[in-house]
């Protein structure tokens, strides 16, 4: 594996996405790196969602280029994942869910299984495997879709608001997840409009506003100093949208 | 009344010693239904999928086909095997009519419209949930079909043992086609026909009692199966 080049940095250019006459993503550029966890950040309907999807190649931009350093072809988007704001389990067990990447991407029989079960170690999911996915709680339901979304160990993990349903003790379950996950290598892009979240896993924030990439700053000084004047009512609890 | 009264112990009594005549047509009557149900099963499952999933040449052809054979009476689809199966129709040299094999072809021809329109419908509604999903995770056209069916499994049930039952109780079409000969083609429903007009009427009302339980309890399933994919898959 080691002589296979990185599909990163991912490279943005005036990523814009135009829908009904509407400008939803204004002229993005950048480069996203292997190191380090990203977290969008935005009121709600900033976009946050809308560029993950745009980033993953699930919608295509309307103007300008999204470009994975190895190029985007077909097997770019296997090294990737996603998890959705609200991520849709298969009728199958707990495991069955996890395998199921696996089995897509034809990983031997033999070696699903330890993966399946390192997955539901990891995600702390062991004693539920075998119960339908859809009667796991929404904590367990969200861990679940983490755990699906790296087992086949992707290089890229986008993660959509993962702790928005969810209460303090499960969003703490979520974050050492994610933490994990990082430390297993995969490059971390999540959005979030929480605060305390973004100061907790962030390396650095991309304040998005209204379809626009307003600022790019290692976290710490972003909460320390917004550079502009909506990020700042941002932080003040004052900008709705 | 009394002429009833006597019918229906008569039945009550051919049931509970298991008359082997009346075994023979209740077997005959499953193997032919059950292999017709399989076959269609085979053929409408991926046909319907394929038609709510891609676009290709003649999708809408096939869909407007599938529609409209969903109402055919079971008599007109019976007329259609027996020209194509007579010795004069383009598969005559089979020599199959008046077999069972000829009942099997008409009764799935009958009823895999309606699996295969159940099954579009079903992939449809799955695939429009799974659609992005699927997509994230990388996974080709085959792949997507084969999980939304795998995934609609219960509701695909459902519609598997409603073709049972349409099947397993249509007369027309395998009167035509099987012609009811006796230790050969004779099934519940022709049986019924012809010993009720002969006046025997205790075979006939055994078998109807065979066939209403069997309804019955085909409904009785797909009803325990729809309540326990809810409380398990949501
Ligand atoms: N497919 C689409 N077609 C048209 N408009 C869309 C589409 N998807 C999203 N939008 C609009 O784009 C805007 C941004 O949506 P998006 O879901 O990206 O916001 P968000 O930042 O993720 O918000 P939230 O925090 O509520 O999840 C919204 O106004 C939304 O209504
Ligand atoms: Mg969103």
């Amino acid at each position: 594996m080691a002589d296979v080049p990185s599909i990163l940095p991912l490279r943005l250019t005036d990523v814009t996405y135009q829908a009904r006459g509407q400008t939803l993503i204004d002229g993005i550029s950048g480069d996203l790196e292997a190191k380090g966890r990203s977290v969008i950040l935005g009121p709600n309907g900033a976009g946050k969602s809308l560029l993950l999807r745009l980033c993953h190649g699930l919608l295509q931009p309307t103007a300008g280029r999204i470009e994975w350093a190895v190029g985007n072809n077909e097997r770019v988007r296997q090294r990737q994942a996603m998890v959705f704001q609200d991520p849709v389990l298969l009728r199958r067990s707990t495991a069955g869910n996890i395998r199921y990447p696996l089995h897509l991407h034809g990983t031997p029989r033999r070696e699903q299984q330890a993966r399946v079960d390192e997955a539901l170690a990891r995600a702390g999911l062991s004693a539920v495997a075998d119960r339908p996915a859809r009667v796991l709680s929404g904590g367990e339901q969200q861990r679940l879709a983490i755990a699906r979304a790296w087992v086949a160990r992707p290089e890229v993990l986008f993660l959509d608001e993962p702790t928005s349903n969810l209460d303090p003790a499960a969003t703490r379950a979520i974050e050492e997840l994610v933490l994990a996950v990082d430390q297993t290598g995969a490059k971390i892009i999540m959005t979030t409009h929480d605060l305390g979240q973004a100061r907790r896993l962030a390396n650095e924030i991309l304040f998005l506003h209204r379809g626009r990439l307003l600022e790019r700053t290692p976290v710490t000084e972003f909460f320390a100093a917004p550079r502009t004047a909506e990020a700042a009512a941002f932080l003040k609890g004052d900008l709705l949208c | 009344m009394t002429d009833l009264t006597a019918a229906f112990a008569l039945a009550l009594d051919m049931l509970l010693r298991f008359d082997p005549d009346l075994l023979e047509i209740v077997g005959l009557s499953l193997q032919v239904s059950l292999s017709a149900v399989g076959l269609a099963a085979l053929i409408g499952l991926p046909l319907g999928a394929a038609v709510a999933l891609f676009r290709f040449p003649g999708r809408l052809a096939i869909n407007a086909l599938l529609t409209a054979f969903m109402g055919l009476p079971p008599v007109v689809v019976g007329l259609i095997v027996y020209l194509l199966l007579s010795r004069a129709g383009p598969l005559g040299i089979l020599g199959l009519l008046f077999t069972p094999a000829a009942m099997i072809l008409a009764q799935c021809l009958l009823i895999t419209p309606i699996i295969a329109a159940l099954s579009a419908q079903t992939v449809a509604d799955l695939h429009e949930e799974y659609d992005e999903q699927l997509r994230s995770l990388a996974a080709g056209p085959g792949q997507t079909l084969v999980t939304l069916l795998w995934d609609g499994r219960f509701r695909l049930l459902t519609a598997i043992l409603a073709g049972f039952g349409r099947a397993v109780a249509e007369v027309g079409a395998v009167m035509i086609v099987g012609g009811n000969i006796n230790h050969a083609t004779r099934v519940m429903t022709t049986a019924i026909a012809l010993e009720t007009s002969k006046g025997n009427l205790a075979l006939a009302l055994a078998l109807g009692i065979i066939l209403i339980a069997l309804a019955l309890g085909v409904n009785l399933a797909a009803m325990a199966i729809r309540d326990a994919a809810r409380v398990r898959y949501g």
